[in-house]
């Protein structure tokens, strides 16, 4: 079996190898990243200035709701299993994923799966247009017809998330070379590992909820209709305990991610290597028993209402104990600032402060007057996106060398940062002022005392899209031109079994297991 | 055959992607209800309440209130004979509700009740209503709809006001019984 890479597009369709998916996973997230980023920047257009000028309201909602679907589950979601299946198995020392053929299903229904969702703009009826959280019964008796479209798009995606975690689960349970531990595990691992456990568990449930969905719309049944018996209530809390536990999916592996490239860049171990695994597990625990921090204006009675508080603000603790760690690991270190440094220590300060939002909103009775405000879609976004975005492109830069033996440019690189950060920030930080003045989300229109801030955040919004216009250039032009990347480690501070093959790695690597000490 | 480890984990996720699929379905709605029931959180009533010997606590007084509501599109005149009784707890009350189908198609409706403050909801009993039962009307037919509850004595200390709230929804699709029952 000691070929290359087959020829032509049979190598891509019927790959079986965890290089070539993962490369795929991150080619097409990224795909998904610009199309739900071009519908940002016309939410963003729509929103500069008060009135209707550009849309109308039926279509601002088709495109609020297709920003959050295509951004949370084809942008951000495949674009860390794209990471896991490059790195995991270098980083455990193994040959390849446990089920290299389920793999490769598993990201080929994903372009299916998101035409199937993406279509659904050409037909009549339109796209979804109930948010991204597609409460019953607006998603049920008010959807467009369209709306079954979405369902099995949604089946299909969830899919594609459950088998790539099963396949990440059982490779490192079972393929780890002989003397890697569990606990000499790279972080990244073992954010992945719980990451995949929290997948398995919740996404069937979101497939449940779109299942019942559909029930009710098609087959008569009453799960979400109060005049059958149901309760729309009901749907509230099905789909959080999905979607809390789905928000820390998206950002545990971007924690691994930051753990990986801070010690690189300290030339110091990462601080607190256990606590780090331990603290990264209780979130993941905490994360199925505080749903209802969603749901506290919908009628929940004291206790309720208290006991998701408190449950809520535990969280903040083993969070903030990774941040801590993190920040010990950067002290006394022999610092340096490159590009994937410069997005990991921005990402520290932003996700935090997008934590401390989020411990705001965790205070029921405040919440009250923030929730569907824009102070929330602030919270989110500064989590999401200068938390997970910021970490998987710190990623990218950290491993591009690996992949492909060429070295980015680095002021291009520092570049690229710093016109993402600027340009994130004003985006982001008068959101949170608007929702704070009380402007609604998912608004296609404003009143007019909240005009300026709104025309300051389009710009901001405008600026950061052109940034990954910029960072797609800068991948592309290191694949096509770049300086080769040294053949010793390309970072001076990494450790891990990856920085010990060539870059790039061979098609097959660690057909025989590494030595591990 | 001993499968191999890879076997095995994979087969054990599986079957645990499986069960909460199952789970999601089947056993979180049930559990929704029967949590609902037990707490009467969310203001959700219980059913036809068989009264026992009821000892009328004279010494207090509670407001009753009533709510009438339409759903969406439905096109019925409802509301309540009176808007508020008093009460004492223990003693049993009979109300009416107006209810009119306006439309020239023979309808059904279903009235469904929430009670406020939620902790009210289990002392709360009603031993006739019309919530009961789907409602059907003839094109242009009105009727007086009864209700007869009773307060629980054991309502907490502090409340009192209670409020009683009905919506109506058009049900006409899904009850051909009702329908049929109308000629």
């Amino acid at each position: 079996m000691a070929h290359g890479p087959a020829k032509g597009i049979g190598r891509w369709l019927f790959s079986t190898n965890h290089k070539d998916i993962g490369t795929m996973y991150l080619w097409f997230s990224f795909s998904m990243f610009l199309l739900g980023g071009f519908f940002a920047m016309v939410i963003r257009a729509e929103l500069f200035q008060p009135g209707m000028q550009l849309i109308r309201p039926e279509f601002f909602n088709q495109m609020t709701t297709m920003h959050g679907l295509v951004m949370v589950f084809g942008a951000i979601m495949p674009s860390f299993v794209g990471l896991a299946n490059w790195m995991i198995p270098l980083q455990i020392g193994a040959p390849d994923m446990a089920l290299p053929r389920l793999n490769n299903l598993s990201f080929w229904i994903l372009p299916f799966g998101f035409a199937l969702l993406a279509s659904t703009l050409f037909m009549e009826g339109g796209a979804p247009n109930f948010g991204w959280t597609f409460y019953a019964p607006l998603s049920t008796t008010y959807a467009p017809s369209t709306v079954n479209f979405f369902i099995f798009g949604v089946h299909i995606i969830g899919a594609s998330s459950i088998m790539g975690s099963i396949n990440i689960i059982a490779t490192v349970l079972n393929m780890r070379a002989p003397g890697m531990t569990m606990m000499k595990l790279p972080l990244f691992v073992w954010t992945w590992l719980i990451t995949a456990f929290l997948l398995v568990a919740v996404m069937p449930v979101l497939a449940g909820t779109v299942t019942m969905m559909l029930m009710d719309i098609n087959f008569g049944t009453s799960f979400f209709d109060a005049a059958g018996g149901g309760d729309p209530v009901l749907f509230q809390h099905v789909f959080w305990f999905f979607g809390h536990p789905e928000v820390y999916i998206i950002i545990l592996p971007a924690f691994g991610v930051v753990s990986a490239v801070i010690p690189t860049f300290s030339r110091k171990p990462l601080f607190g290597y256990s606590s780090m695994v331990y603290a990264t597990s209780a979130i993941a625990f905490l994360s199925f028993i505080v749903w209802a921090h969603h749901m506290f204006t919908v009628g929940m009675p004291l206790a309720g209402e208290l006991y998701f508080m408190y449950a809520t603000m535990l969280i903040a603790v083993p969070t903030g104990v990774k941040v801590f760690n993190w920040i010990t690991t950067m002290f006394r270190g022999s610092l340096t600032f490159e590009t994937p440094m410069l997005y990991s220590i921005a990402f520290i300060i932003l996700f935090t402060i997008g934590g401390f939002t989020g411990l705001m909103m965790a205070m029921a009775p405040v919440d009250i007057q923030y929730h569907d405000t824009y102070f929330i879609v602030s919270h989110f976004h500064y989590v999401m996106v200068a938390g997970a975005v910021f970490a998987m492109t710190a990623g990218i830069y950290y491993w591009l060398p690996k992949w492909t033996g060429k070295m980015y440019n680095e002021t291009m690189g520092k570049a690229q940062f710093w016109l993402s950060f600027v340009g994130f920030n004003i985006a982001f930080f008068p959101q949170h002022f608007l929702g704070l003045a009380g402007m609604p989300r998912r608004y296609a229109d404003y009143s007019l005392q909240f005009a300026e801030w709104n025309m300051v955040s389009s710009i901001g919004a405008f600026m950061y899209g052109a940034a990954q216009l910029f960072f797609l250039y800068n991948v592309i032009r290191t694949i096509v031109a770049g300086e080769p990347a040294p053949q010793e480690k390309t970072w001076e501070g990494a450790e891990g079994l990856e920085w010990t093959l060539s870059s790039p790695p061979p098609y097959h690597s660690f057909s025989t297991p590494p030595e591990v000490k | 055959m001993s499968a191999k480890p890879v076997t095995r984990t994979t087969l054990k996720l599986l079957v645990t992607a499986v069960g909460m699929f199952v789970f999601a379905i089947f056993i979180m709605p049930p559990l929704y209800d029967v949590f609902c029931e037990i707490t009467g959180i969310g203001g959700k009533t219980q059913g036809k309440y068989q009264a026992g010997q009821q000892v009328i606590d004279t010494e207090r007084v509670v407001k009753v209130q009533f709510i009438a509501t339409n759903n969406a599109s439905m096109p019925w005149q409802f509301s309540p004979l009176e808007y508020e009784v008093r009460v004492n707890p223990g003693e049993s009350t009979a109300v009416e509700f107006y209810a009119k189908n306006p439309t020239s198609r023979d309808m059904v409706a279903q009235a469904i009740p929430n009670i406020s403050p939620t902790n009210a909801a289990e002392f709360f009993h009603k031993t006739e209503c019309f919530c009961f039962n789907r409602q059907a009307l003839k094109a242009g037919e009105e009727a007086k709809l009864g209700l007869v509850f009773i307060v629980d004595p054991d309502l907490p200390v502090g409340v009192n006001t209670i409020t009683l709230s009905y919506t109506i929804f058009d049900v006409t699709e899904r009850a051909a019984k009702e329908l049929a029952q109308l000629d």
